[in-house]
């Protein structure tokens, strides 16, 4: 009577699924509640993992809701790899997708931002530029400039104020999120990752750099969706991030 | 390996699972703990603060990297890519030891989180044999395969646990972890003496011994079931057969595991200091 490993997996993530016959304690009797530490690990390992990868989205809907849903999730979208620090790819849209929680529409983009978070905590290191070398450049040369972008960078759009619902819930004392949109900028000068807000049309600006265009060349696309578009303000805050590591002349 | 390295080996003292919270105070005044092991899948990330911690530890400490992800008693073939992450971490880092579990924990790609347990039968020897010869070439030297902790058996099984570890170090040449907690929790388990199981174990085979704590819960029978939660202080009986166990061994590499409500650092570090005491009164 043996048992395989999809019988086993099959009845571990269904606990209304019969245990194994195969499957006994010492004197041949059914494993039955043996069977259950089983069950039980795998759940309380993989929730806790789903609470620690998405402390804000836990906070905002209670110890109580993120049990469940996180159960729910875990059948739903158990791991692809043993890396658990990449855990819960799938939580945004799955948050999105539940019918109870259509009022609460900013949870998709909140969570997006908490796997950023993680992603730019875990990425390469790489040495930013002295703050200098961009200043040594003229005007056509700096418009004529492609930059490289530290692995850490991570850029978020959202209609929610995500930004302020993060702190909110992470920083005693911050303001109350206000309705806004809210894109969102994280870099990581050291080992924690920061996260900003960016001015308008700055994350066209970040994701036309990373698709290799110019310093001017993303100015265009920038300006052409927000002609207010503040190209000083958006180079200080990806500067200041340590976010430049390379220059590179255009032609 | 090269025999300049200052921490090519795992002294027979006392180590403990490294917790990042725990960073300064090992650095300031680690106490009885000579060296650290750490999870190899919490070290896969490709920068940043862990990667930054493990570089400064290894240069002051002997290092055990401990795989809980390969799922080598697995039915399907190794992930590849897994496989491929571990011969990178285990490259550039150079830890005295690697070593992973007789247990299964991914299944049709997806991972579980959990060491799931195996029955040990001839096909099931041939198969982790395999697994285990691929992983060594794979990272070029030899690992240490640990004893899982028993919940229940397997009516197809065929050899007693002792002697199927004994028998993959035979064919593999692997070494063998020993979890003395894992053997107590087992024995309460499965009504089995946990002398008579360090009795029949390969203990000339053995580079490390585990401790850790476990929970008490019960069966359907009201009978104790005993869970390895690796979440409290590791029971007087297992320091009891530890002492049986090093009497018998002789002094080896002693690491206590506390992954789960990881106390502050001066509990653990009395932990690995009970154990210095134990490893002090083996005759070399």
């Amino acid at each position: 009577m043996s048992v395989t490993q999809a019988e086993f997996t099959r009845a571990m993530m269904d606990a209304g699924q019969q245990v194994p016959e195969g499957l006994v304690d010492h004197l041949a009797q059914p494993a039955g509640r043996r069977f259950s530490v089983y069950r039980n690990n795998v759940a309380v390992s993989l929730t806790e993992a789903m609470h620690s990868a998405f402390p804000v989205i836990a906070k905002l809907l209670g110890k109580q809701n993120m049990d469940g849903l996180a159960g729910i999730y875990l059948r739903r979208h158990p791991p692809s790899s043993p890396l658990m620090m990449f855990y819960g790819a799938h939580f945004p849209a799955f948050l999105e997708g539940m019918e109870q929680l259509r009022h609460l529409g900013y949870l998709g983009d909140v969570a997006r931002l908490e796997l950023a978070l993680r992603r730019a905590y875990h990425a390469a290191d790489a040495e930013p530029i002295a703050p200098e070398t961009l200043g040594a450049l003229t005007p056509d040369q700096l418009m004529n400039t492609r930059l490289a972008l530290a692995p850490a960078v991570q850029v978020l759009r959202s209609s929610w104020p995500i930004h302020a619902i993060w702190r909110y819930n992470t920083e005693d004392g911050a303001p109350k999120p206000e309705a806004q949109a809210q894109d969102v900028l994280i870099t990581r000068p050291d080992f924690d990752p920061i996260p900003q807000v960016l001015p308008p049309a700055g994350a066209i600006w970040i994701r036309a750099l990373r698709g290799g265009a110019s310093i001017g060349e993303a100015l265009e696309q920038a300006a052409a969706e927000n002609s207010a578009f503040d190209l000083g303000a958006t180079l200080a805050l990806i500067l200041q991030g340590g976010a430049i590591t390379g220059l590179e002349s255009k032609g | 390996m090269l025999d300049t390295a200052a921490h090519d080996r795992l002294p027979a003292a006392p180590g403990v699972g490294y917790k990042p919270q725990h960073f300064a105070q090992i650095t300031a005044d680690p106490g009885s703990v000579k060296w650290l092991e750490i999870h190899a899948e919490n070290y896969m990330g490709d920068g940043g603060r862990p990667i930054a911690q493990l570089r400064h530890l290894s240069e002051r400490f002997a290092m055990s990297v401990h795989g809980v992800g390969l799922s080598i008693g697995g039915e399907g073939p190794l992930d590849a890519d897994h496989l491929a992450r571990l011969k990178h971490l285990v490259g550039w880092l150079n830890p005295a030891s690697f070593s992973e579990h007789l247990a299964w924990s991914t299944h049709d790609s997806h991972f579980y989180n959990d060491l799931l347990p195996l029955p040990y039968t001839d096909a099931s020897l041939q198969r982790i044999c395999s697994h285990i010869n691929q992983l060594q070439d794979t990272i070029g030297r030899r690992m240490l395969l640990e004893n899982p902790s028993s919940y229940l058996a397997f009516v197809e099984s065929t050899w007693s646990e002792p002697e199927f570890l004994a028998e993959i170090s035979r064919r593999t040449g692997c070494g063998l972890l020993l979890d003395v907690n894992n053997v107590f929790v087992s024995a309460t388990n499965l009504d089995f003496s946990p002398q008579g199981y360090i009795d029949a174990f390969a203990l000339d085979k053995v580079g490390e011994i585990h401790l850790g704590g476990h929970d008490e819960d019960e069966d359907d029978h009201g009978r104790p079931l005993l869970i390895d939660s690796h979440g409290r202080e590791v029971v007087d009986p297992v320091w009891a057969l530890l002492d049986y166990t090093l009497a018998k061994s002789g002094p080896k590499p002693v690491l206590i595991e506390w992954d789960n409500d990881v106390p502050d650092w001066p509990v653990l570090e009395a932990e690995a200091a009970r154990a210095a005491t134990a490893l002090e009164r083996v005759p070399a």
